[in-house]
Formats: C-alpha cells, structure tokens, sequence
C-alpha cells in the first residue's frame, strides 16, 4: 500500500514535471530500500542519509523512495519506473539489485545509477561501498582486552567475502590485543532471524564465551548477552536501547557524505563511474577516515580498553592496513607474507582463509 | 555447558510444541489450515505490543492467543462458512498473517521489554542437574506440557474428543448423526489460532525480547511438518518437537565446537530431518494413515 501511494506520487510527480518543463527543475533522486526504514539498521542507515541529502541540498535536489523492494525481477520494474519518471539519479541500496540495475541503465544512458555494494559496473552505473572490517578490527581489539575466559564467541551471516573481512580483520584485532583468545564461529546463514541468532548466542554462552560479536542484523545477539551478564558489540546502528550494560559499541553506517558527493558531482557535471585499479573493488569504497562508518561511545569497558580502542581507530584512520602480512591462517600457513598487503582488488578475493585464532574450519 | 544446552533446546521447542498441538485438533477434525505462520506472527506482534504497553507479559500471553484466534477466525468464515479451498485460504492466511504482523508492529521495531521471568522454585530449583532442567522454567514452557496431556485427553477419554475425531473422519456420518460439523471445525479452528498465537507469544516475550518482521522464520511450516510427523498422535508432537529443537541447537554448537561439517549442511539437518522422518513413516502405510483424518481438507456440505 505504501509502495502504491510513493508510485501515485511519483507519478503525479512526473506529470508536474513535463508540464513545467521551463522553470530550472530540481535534480530528481529516486532510491530503492530492501525493507522499510523501521529495521532500525540497514535501511535506516539509507534512509537517515537520504534525509540528509535532502537537508543540504533544500529544493535543488528532490528525492523520493521506494520500500521493500525485492530483490531480484521486481527490482527491475520499480528501476524502470523510477527511470522513466525523471529521476536523474538512482540509488539502489541493497547487493541484489545489480543485475536488475545494470540492465535498465543501458536503456537510459542519460540517467546516473548508483549500486551499494555490488561490482559491476557500466557507463552510466557507478559502485560505492562502505570498508565495514574497519570497525572491526577495533571491536577485535576490545574484545581481546575484555574476555577472561578468552573465549569470543562470533555470529557470521553467510559466507561470502564480506563476511570474511569482517571475521579475519576482527581476529587480527584480537590476537594483536590477546595472542590466547580463541573465536568460536556460528554462520547462521542468515541476515535476520532473531529466534535463531538468539540461539546461537545462547549456544556460545554455554560454551563458555564472554564477549560476543556479531555480522548478523538483529539485537537478538546483544539481549542474550545482557541477560547473560557478558558483553558484545552492536551491529549497524547504536544497539545500547536493548542491552545498556552489554554494549561495548556498535560500528554505524554513514552512507551521508557519499550520496551528497555523488550528488554534487552530477550537479556541477563531473560525475563518472570512476575507474577503479580493480574491477572487484568498488570505485568508492571508504570507512572510517572519512566517516563513511562511525563508532559509537566506547562503553562499559575500563579506561585502559578504552584508550586501546580510540588508538586502533585512530590507527585505522590513519590509513593502517589491517591486512598487511605476516597473516598466518589458523593453520600455521602464512596467507599474506611479510612485507605483503591486501590492496582493494584483493581485499574481494584473497580473504577467504581463518586466521589465527578463529577455530574449526571454513564452511564448505 | 550441557544443562544449558539442553535448557535452550527446551526452550526452541516451546513454540514448536504449541503451534503443532493447535494444528494437531484443527486437522483431527478434518480441516487443514496452512496458515499456522500468519497465525503465529499475529500472536507475536499482538503479544508483544500489548506487553510493551501495559507492562504485563501475562496480558502479552492472553493478547498472542486472542489475535491468533481472531485471525484463525477469519479462516474459520471462510473455509467453513463459504467452503472455499482450504490450502488456498491457509497460504492467503500466511501472507494476511505476514503483512499485516508487519504493519501493526512497524511502530514497535527498535523496542525492547524485560522477558518473562523464570520460576524459581525453593529447593526444587537448587537440586543438581535436574533442578535447572526441570524446575527452572517459565510458566508458558510448562503449560505446553500441559496443554498435550490435556489434548491427547480430551481427544482419546472424552466424549467431545471422539465427536471431533468423527467429525474429521467422515462428516457426512457425523452430521447424520446430528452433529454440529462446521461448529465443532470451527471451535477447532479457533483453538487451533489459539495455540498458534500463544506459540507465536512465546517467540518476542521470551525468546529474545524484541519483535521483527517476519520473527518466525518458517516455524509455523515446521509445526504444520510436525504434524504429520507425529502422525496425528499428541505425545509424538512433543518427541518431535525436541528433536528438531535439539539438532537446531546440536548444529549451532558443533559450529562453535569447531566441527569440520559445512555449516550450510549443518543448517540443513533440522530440516533433513524432519523429511527423513516423514519418509520412514509414510513407508508404513498402516502406521502412516491410521490417524490420519479421512476427511482431511475436504469441504463439508451440510445439503447433499
């Protein structure tokens, strides 16, 4: 019903337009949301910056959203509509977007595309990603510090590259901190299932884990660690509402600052799609340094975690290379030798190991 | 460790245990409702608002079962009272259930409330072992025990069971004899919703307090699997329902444990499982069909 509403209003938006062709029309931005902004993490982020964009550009920008929209041949519709009524830029926020995305710009060349966190791109289809592992290498860092059972216990979504930078560069963090730690790893093969993540928490809890992290959406992770009386680190957005004494912090998307650059390029008409040294980079992917991920308040640690933490972020946004070897995988091997690092392109497909520390092996 | 394993694969079965019970009497009677998700949701978001609202996870329980009944009442009126397509009407029911769960909840996303507490029970609570498994509970994970015991009862001992059983099985005899078909189905329905939504209840007052869109994640097709894997028998809901609550729980700590099995297969086996259930007893055909409702998902019409 809200997605009707948002088309009629597209479409009585169109119409306007074609009948004041002449007066200067603000730069139409359409953006297309997997769920609605009320998941409190992922869309939220987007629809936050979305805000933003608005605010700062006043009436020489409009925008409009659509929610829930799935993944897959929807996506190339509600694209298509989004296109053939003016909008001039078109954000599409979520992984699966992509094909759906690259298809319909071919049939607009004039129209800007913009994809979160995909890989391809075209003449008229740029990518843009946050450097989410940054976040975690910091949260690796605490939870080296704060465990005394040296057991961390990690909540994965699904296997995909992704995942793997966030769990090696939290490991990497943690052995820095805590040579003795050890993580025990769920994938719960999902992005959302509260009743499941809460199981797998409690799973690590009985198994003897005192910090928890987790890749996974929900707060579900964080309310088990409250209850448990252990501490854990919030995902996507500040989580301290559902666990005030268990959150250590959480890493936050700030998608702001991309949207009105990008914005800003189409404006003053020096927009490209960029041409990254790898295809499998992202031509922008940013993270903390430029506060595309922010850190919330470092809390319910002591003063020395503390100072630990703002000196690994301060380190990372320096424009430290977490990935720079040696890296051994737990096995022993050394992954990244010394004097080696991961550069961007690499970043998406070197990363599939278990560095030291992770237990078990990787999934299949 | 163990004790609390085990404690949080009782826990996982709980709504198991109640959605299926609840589906078990609506299909004895001879009415299939595949809407046991949308029933569920339902229960969870009502549940969860009103335990937000007033306080009270007691009035948070009641709220989950009347909206699972409310909803399994529109069920009700239509298959019953207009005679559509029960599979068609259930699956409707679902993505009712799904859509509307998430619209009425949409202001209670990023809330939390404190989770039903456990009962602590003088010395009992404190014996070893059997003291956390057995006496450390909530009052709704108790009352799922109850509620089979009470079912397999009521269907096996009382009068009213064996009327409901007869009416499942052939609704043209049962109605020659002077039953009331279509109200017993629809009292079945009702409970049915009922148990759905205290089963759904269960999920953001206890499992992890907060609710999501979507929070039951395919448990409501799980019970409706339960069934037939119980094949109709109540204290076989209850086996059933700790099984795959305990190969859900075994997969997430052989993970952390550091098996070296796909986690995706691991993922896999509460499901596997439960197909793998399924085929050994529909193997037996005598085993498989004998309680089986004849008059399963057939519509009744009182004029023939």
């Amino acid at each position: 019903m809200k997605k009707f509403i948002k088309m009629m209003a597209l479409t009585a938006a169109a119409i306007g337009m074609s009948a004041g062709a002449a007066v200067a029309e603000p730069l139409k931005v359409g953006f297309l949301y997997l769920t609605t902004p009320g998941d409190h993490g992922w869309t939220y982020a987007h629809e936050l910056a979305r805000q933003e964009v608005q605010a700062h550009f006043g009436d020489k920008v409009e925008t409009t959203f659509v929610e829930n929209v799935p993944e897959g041949p929807d996506a190339e519709r509600v694209v298509r509509e989004l296109a053939r009524q003016g909008n001039q830029v078109i954000f599409g926020t979520s992984f699966g977007y992509m094909d759906p995305m690259l298809k319909v710009s071919k049939d607009f060349p004039d129209v800007k595309f913009e994809h979160i966190t995909g890989y391809k791109r075209s003449g008229n289809m740029a990518t843009g990603n946050i450097r989410f592992y940054e976040g975690r290498y910091v949260q690796g860092i605490v939870a080296g510090m704060m465990t005394k059972t040296n057991k961390i216990g990690y909540i994965a979504p699904f296997p995909i590259p992704e995942a793997y930078q966030g769990l090696n560069a939290f490991a990497i963090g943690m052995r820095e901190a805590n040579p003795n730690a050890e993580i025990m790893v769920i994938w719960a093969n999902t992005w959302a299932d509260p009743v499941k993540e809460a199981d797998a928490a409690k799973v690590l809890v009985a198994q003897g884990a005192d910090v928890m992290a987790q890749h996974t959406d929900t707060p579900a992770m964080l309310q088990t660690a409250e209850k448990a009386g252990i501490h854990g680190f919030g995902q996507a957005s500040d989580m301290k509402e559902f666990a005030p004494n268990a959150q250590l912090f959480s890493s936050v998307n700030n998608w702001a600052p991309y949207y009105i650059e990008k914005i800003e390029q189409v404006l003053d008409g020096s927009w490209s799609t960029g041409d990254g040294p790898n295809h499998w980079a992202g031509n922008t992917w940013k993270g903390m340094a430029d506060g595309y991920l922010e850190l919330t308040t470092f809390e319910n640690m002591p003063a020395n975690v503390k100072a630990a933490a703002e000196a690994a972020a301060a380190k990372v946004k320096g424009g430290h290379n977490i990935f720079t070897g040696p890296i051994k995988d737990n096995k022993g091997n050394v992954v990244i030798k010394a004097g080696d690092a991961l550069d961007d392109g690499r970043l998406w497909s070197d990363v599939f190991f278990y560095a030291e520390g992770i237990q078990g092996e990787m999934p299949g | 460790m163990y004790e609390e394993l085990i404690l949080t694969v009782l826990m996982t079965s709980v709504p198991l245990v109640y959605a299926a019970i609840g589906e078990l009497v609506v299909e004895r009677s001879g009415v299939l409702n595949l809407g046991v998700e949308g029933m569920m949701l339902m229960g969870a978001v009502a549940a969860f608002g009103i335990a937000m609202v007033s306080g009270s996870l007691f009035l948070g329980v009641l709220a989950g079962a009347l909206a699972g009944m409310l909803t399994a009442s529109l069920f009700g009126i239509l298959v019953l009272g207009f005679a559509t397509n029960q599979v068609a009407t259930g699956l409707a029911l679902t993505i009712f259930g799904t859509g509307l769960s998430g619209l009425v909840g949409a202001p209670l996303i990023g809330k939390a409330i404190e989770g039903l507490p456990q009962i602590s029970l003088p010395v009992l609570s404190d014996l070893p072992v059997v003291g956390k498994l057995v006496f450390s509970h909530d009052l709704v994970a108790y009352g799922s025990v109850v509620v089979v015991v009470a079912v397999a009862y009521f269907l096996k001992r009382t009068r009213a069971g064996l009327v409901l059983r007869a009416i499942g099985d052939n609704h043209d005899s049962a109605h020659a004899l002077g039953y009331p078909v279509l109200g017993v189905r629809f009292a079945a329905v009702l409970f049915g919703g009922m148990m759905a939504g205290i089963g759904g209840a269960y999920l953001p007052l206890m499992l992890t307090p907060h609710w999501a869109e979507g929070m039951t994640a395919g448990r409501g097709w799980i019970a409706l699997a339960l069934v037939v894997f119980a094949s109709w028998m109540p204290w076989r809901v209850l086996v059933g329902a700790l099984i795959f609550g305990g190969i859900t729980i075994m997969q997430l700590a052989g993970q952390a444990e550091g098996w070296t099995i796909p986690s995706q297969f691991l993922s896999m086996l509460p499901y596997l499982a439960t197909i793998i259930v399924l085929v050994l007893i529909s193997g037996n055909r005598e085993f498989a069909l004998a309680n089986s409702p004849a008059c399963l998902g057939r519509a009744f019409h009182a004029g023939k």
